[in-house]
């Protein structure tokens, strides 16, 4: 009974709370949600380095564990506990979310909206993820996976762009889907687990011990559930059409978190529930999945070339790299599977170092549109080169935290589905081949495109959509500035991690092997290639 | 000649049936002999009291009740655990209602006419179907009311509901089929006279009335006729009786399965289930808001009280042959209630094809003819009842000078102007939805975990795919409420007086702990079974 997590779940929750009573103080708010996510971090650090590798490794499977029983009727207990995975997650979201805030300090928000109501969403976002990766209890997993959409539909479609409606709607509808389909298998799991045991469970551990004895034909069924949904979260491909809308139209941060953290439930869902709770179907699956997984990795790249816009280019890479990502979790090696857990961690470093770029160009130009933009690095030589610096980390060069995921997952993937791997490759060349054509057609280049003349002809320039407050800009004056004090602190620490992970992976990787190599154990095949081997 | 015995009475068993039942014996006396300025304190006074008093001796009855329950009054009335927990049920869901018929401050003077013959003085200029009102109300009010007092409003609506409540009662608890019958049209008849008693909208108001009269005839008439064909089949009306028939017989199962369909088709009607559905609708858009919060919660209650009992223990054993049938028929609704749903443009018909979903999802509950489906059809139906009491009583906020703003358009940019009302009814919306850490996922997941364990597994994925659509109508009223701009001279959100804002928030409280600590009302749903 350690009450640490319960605390981390609901530092968050109060601080969303405290911004009703302070929404006519909106300085005050804000200093009250940035402290909350500071004490969250610090929380998360704590836990961090509490956090026993040597104790994982020997076999304890969940740490910090809490529970207590909740609905008796169905089985439920309000119980938490990480494991390695879960913990780099957590510290993943933890560690974003601060940055964010400050991020969106000063942003200029719809008319009508308050900031103590954007902060407030943020702060309950960030509560319900930490719920969905801290529970060990499958209901109450399925009850933070569905409450997480409510705050991010609330901050898309009250925060977000003109066609933000459209957008909200969409993405709520989806996952909801998803969520519903998982439901039916979540009560055909518990239905089962009575028939084996006598009595039905939610509990994560019983469940896993009792997964062989479950027939294969009833794991395919209760595997598919799950699936659809977490393929959904994800995204993988045929399920994927919600998120350029929803990542595109969602205000920056939420569009961070969205895509950086959010759609991370869905891999984090393979890596914690499909294999582990239905091993048998995942192996007959996997095929499936895998050319799913692939099918992503080169679609994704492919039109996140063609992308007119700057917000749904980004979220059509991210679907290349999600490709990546669901297959290293189904090649079913330890080492794919650590590549494949660092790769989420990574992901949502420079996917959100990405986004928070797009977001400081629309500041300044106003437009979401590539071709508005043009020759920036002349004018904010800190800017693009902050740009260049997310784009290597996205395309995963060498020196970059990227590199470290995106090879572990290739080479611990080769061994079993070496074809799959192979065609993945390619999917590399078009991730050079969109970062650079992007950072090519804003930053290279004479000064051009309509928002970057407007904005240094106008002062305050910036139509809708300008993620700055108007005022701030108007005192600027005309130009295409570079970028202020308090952006270079939104960027520092991401820079920071960005290229320590891609050069001293060590640490993470420490914590996340003994979980994956417990899932490994979990899905009882032979390890091709043990995580841990190669490349520290 | 034998001498005629009376049958033995366990008073205490159905004292809460007697004390609703005399209650409104007296309230009529009371409309009949008070002067009229004072019948609305004394009328509202008395109904919360006999209420109240009916809950009390239930719940001493209740602590000491005997698990297997108990048969009495001739063996016409089963009092087991279902029925005191549906007795609970529809006591508070009733005093909920109450309190929302007997607001004044919303409708200043009451949602409710003189009479339903008012029509010239109050109803619609001639040759409007909206209704919209031609006489200034207050003018005509003053007619009746003590001079220097605020107008006051017809009371007769009290006694009625204690009518409908009592019937309600005995139609939940009836042991044999011809005391559900008199108990359904004790239910009914008072239902159809308040339908017709909106001050707004009079034609609107006398419409659902009267369709709602005519088809709950033909309905009272398919169970009658069911009644009959099942007398024939088992030469008895009680349910233990028909099931003792129905096993080892050689009889013709024509007479048998005849008579199921038809008593079932008036069940149905009552439970507004698909396809049998269509006065749904216009009933509740037709209703003043109140009545309508009473008869989707406690009607609700009350049908499928009924149909899990006739199911339960009349036709358990045969529940291999019907249930096929019962899961088009679920399906169906399901179905029409999520499809149509999205095509409305009034609030309060959209709730009405909810309702008609939500029947589905119920009658799926009922088809399980396990323990732990008659709880989870109770769960669900207490879950159910409080969230629409509140979601009608937030429609009754929201007004234009005509009345209620029903409209959905209407609806637009209220999260700017009223944040508290927009967010009672999200959550509410919510809720109805079934999504977590409500009571409307925690009684979805009782009643699919109960199917899929009695061999329903392809009905539950089905079920679930029409909640995914149906989730899409409730989203576009927080759409709407948050995402629109307001349009102009758009309605007000009225504050609210004590009683309906005791209502709504016993609504929101109760569907927030329903989901969040749902194990006490649980326990209680499934402490016992029918009993025969």
């Amino acid at each position: 009974m350690n009450p640490m997590l319960i605390i981390l779940l609901l530092v968050p929750v109060v601080g969303a709370l405290l911004m009703y009573p302070l929404r006519h103080n909106v300085p005050a708010a804000k200093a009250t949600a940035m402290v909350t996510a500071l004490v969250e971090f610090l929380l998360v650090v704590v836990i961090w380095v509490g956090y026993d590798t040597a104790a994982a490794a020997a076999g304890t499977r969940f740490q910090y564990e809490f529970s207590v029983p909740w609905i008796p009727a169905f089985g439920t207990h309000l119980a938490f506990g990480i494991d390695g995975i879960a913990l780099v997650l957590i510290a993943l979201t933890a560690f974003l979310v601060p940055g964010l805030m400050l991020f969106a300090w000063a942003e200029k928000l719809p008319e009508g909206r308050t900031a103590s109501g954007y902060f407030a969403l943020l702060l309950a976002t960030q509560a319900t993820l930490m719920g969905v990766f801290t529970a060990t209890d499958v209901f109450l997993f399925y009850v933070f996976f569905e409450a997480m959409l409510i705050p991010m539909y609330f901050l898309i479609g009250r925060f977000g762009g003109p066609n933000r409606q459209y957008a909200s709607v969409k993405f709520f509808l989806y996952s909801l889907l998803g969520g519903l389909i998982m439901l039916a298998s979540l009560i055909g799991l518990y239905v089962t687990s009575g028939n084996v045991l006598g009595q039905g469970t939610f509990t994560w551990t019983e469940l896993q011990a009792i997964a062989q004895d479950v027939p294969t034909s009833t794991q395919i069924w209760l595997f598919l559930g799950f699936f659809v949904a977490f393929a959904i979260k994800a995204p993988l491909v045929p399920f994927h059409t919600w998120l350029p809308d929803a990542g595109a139209e969602a205000p920056i941060v939420a569009a961070v978190l969205l895509v950086g953290v959010l759609d991370k439930v869905g891999t984090f869902g393979f890596l914690r529930y499909c294999l582990p709770l239905f091993p048998d179907a995942s192996q007959a699956l996997a095929p499936l999945v895998i050319t799913l997984a692939v099918i992503g990795v080169i679609y994704g790249a492919l039109l996140a070339v063609g992308q007119k816009d700057m917000s749904r280019f980004v979220a059509y890479t991210s679907i290349a790299h999600f490709g990546f990502i669901a297959l290293g979790t189904f090649a079913f090696s330890s080492q794919a599977f650590a590549g494949a857990t660092l790769y989420m961690v990574n992901h949502g470093l420079s996917t959100g170092m990405l986004f928070v770029m797009v977001g400081l160009l629309v500041a300044r130009g106003g437009s979401r549109l590539i071709s508005d933009y043009g020759g920036v690095a002349k004018l904010a030589p800190l800017l693009a080169g902050c740009l260049l610096l997310a784009g290597m980390s996205s395309l995963a060069l060498p020196g970059t935290n990227s590199f470290v995921s995106e090879f572990l997952v290739l080479v611990g993937s080769f061994p079993n589905e070496p074809v799959a791997t192979i065609i993945a490759t390619v999917g590399i060349i078009f991730a050079a081949l969109y970062v650079l054509w992007f950072y090519q057609q804003t930053m290279q280049g004479p000064v051009r495109g309509n928002a970057v003349i407007k904005a240094l002809e106008t002062a305050g320039a910036g139509g809708p959509g300008a993620m700055i407050d108007p005022a701030v800009a108007a005192s600027r004056g005309a130009g295409f500035p570079d970028l202020t004090k308090r952006e270079i602190g939104v960027l520092a620490p991401l820079i920071v991690v960005i290229v320590l992970l891609g050069f001293f992976p060590g640490p993470v990787l420490d914590v996340i092997n003994p979980s994956v190599q417990a899932t490994m154990t979990e899905l009882g095949l032979p390890d091709p290639v043990p995580a841990g081997g190669t490349s520290r | 000649m034998t001498p005629l015995n009376a049958p033995p009475i366990d008073y205490g068993a159905i004292a809460p049936l007697l004390i609703v039942l005399g209650g409104a014996c007296v309230s009529v006396l009371l409309e009949a002999f008070l002067p009229r300025h004072q019948r609305w304190p004394a009328q509202v006074a008395l109904t919360v009291l006999v209420v109240a008093v009916a809950g009390v001796t239930l719940g001493v009855y209740a602590g000491s009740a005997p698990a297997a329950g108990v048969v009495t009054l001739g063996s016409t009335l089963a009092v087991d655990m279902p029925t005191l927990f549906l007795w609970g049920t529809l006591l508070v869901l009733g005093f909920g209602s109450l309190l929302l018929i007997a607001d004044r401050s919303v409708e200043p003077g009451g949602a409710f006419v003189a009479s339903a013959a008012e029509r010239l003085s109050v109803g619609a200029a001639p040759g409007t179907t909206t209704g919209a009102t031609g006489v200034d109300p207050e003018h005509v009010d003053r007619s009746y009311g003590a001079p220097g007092e605020a107008p006051t409003m017809q009371t007769e609506v009290f006694p009625f509901t204690l009518f409908a409540l009592g019937g309600m009662m005995a139609f939940v608890a009836a042991n044999d089929l011809l005391t559900m019958f008199v108990a359904l049209e004790v239910l009914s008849l008072p239902l159809y006279l308040m339908c017709g008693l909106a001050r707004r909208r009079r034609l609107l108001s006398q419409e659902a009335a009267v369709k709602y009269f005519l088809l709950g005839a033909f309905a009272s008439a398919f169970f009658l006729y069911g009644l009959a064909l099942l007398y024939g089949y088992a030469g008895s009306v009680r349910l233990s009786a028909i099931a003792e028939a129905a096993v080892g017989t050689d009889r013709s199962d024509a007479l048998l399965f005849g008579g199921l369909a038809l008593l079932v088709v008036g069940l149905l009607f009552k439970g507004s289930v698909g396809p049998f559905h269509t006065w749904t609708p216009d009933v509740y858009q037709g209703a003043p808001t109140p009545v309508t919060a009473f008869m989707a919660a406690c009607t609700k209650v009350a049908a499928f009280g009924a149909i899990a009992r006739v199911l339960y223990v009349a036709f358990g054993s045969t529940r291999w042959e019907w249930r096929g049938v019962l899961w088009a028929v679920a399906i169906a609704s399901m179905f029409i209630g999520a499809v149509l749903g999205l095509t409305q443009t009034d609030l309060k018909r959209m709730i009405a094809y909810s309702s008609i979903a939500h029947a589905g999802f119920l009658l799926i509950g009922t088809m399980a003819i396990t323990p732990a489906g008659v709880s989870s059809t109770l769960f669900y139906l207490l879950a159910y009842g409080f969230t629409t009491l509140a979601v009608f009583g937030v429609i009754s906020l929201v007004r234009t000078a005509d009345g209620e703003a029903t409209h959905l358009s209407q609806w637009a940019g209220l999260a700017k102007r009223s944040p508290v009302l927009a967010g009672v009814m999200t959550f509410l919306l919510l809720a109805l939805a079934g999504i977590p850490l409500t009571s409307g996922f925690t009684a979805k997941f009782a009643i699919f975990a109960a199917a899929l364990s009695d061999g329903m597994a392809p009905l539950v994925v089905i079920a679930l795919v029409a909640s995914a659509i149906a989730a899409f109508f409730y989203l576009r009223i927080v759409v709407l409420m948050y995402f629109s701009e307001a349009p102009e001279n758009g309605p007000t959100v009225t504050v609210p007086g004590a009683f309906t804002t005791v209502t709504i928030t016993l609504g929101v409280v109760v569907t927030l702990l329903l989901g969040i600590v749902p194990t006490l009302v649980l326990d209680w749903a499934g402490a016992g079974g029918f009993t025969g």
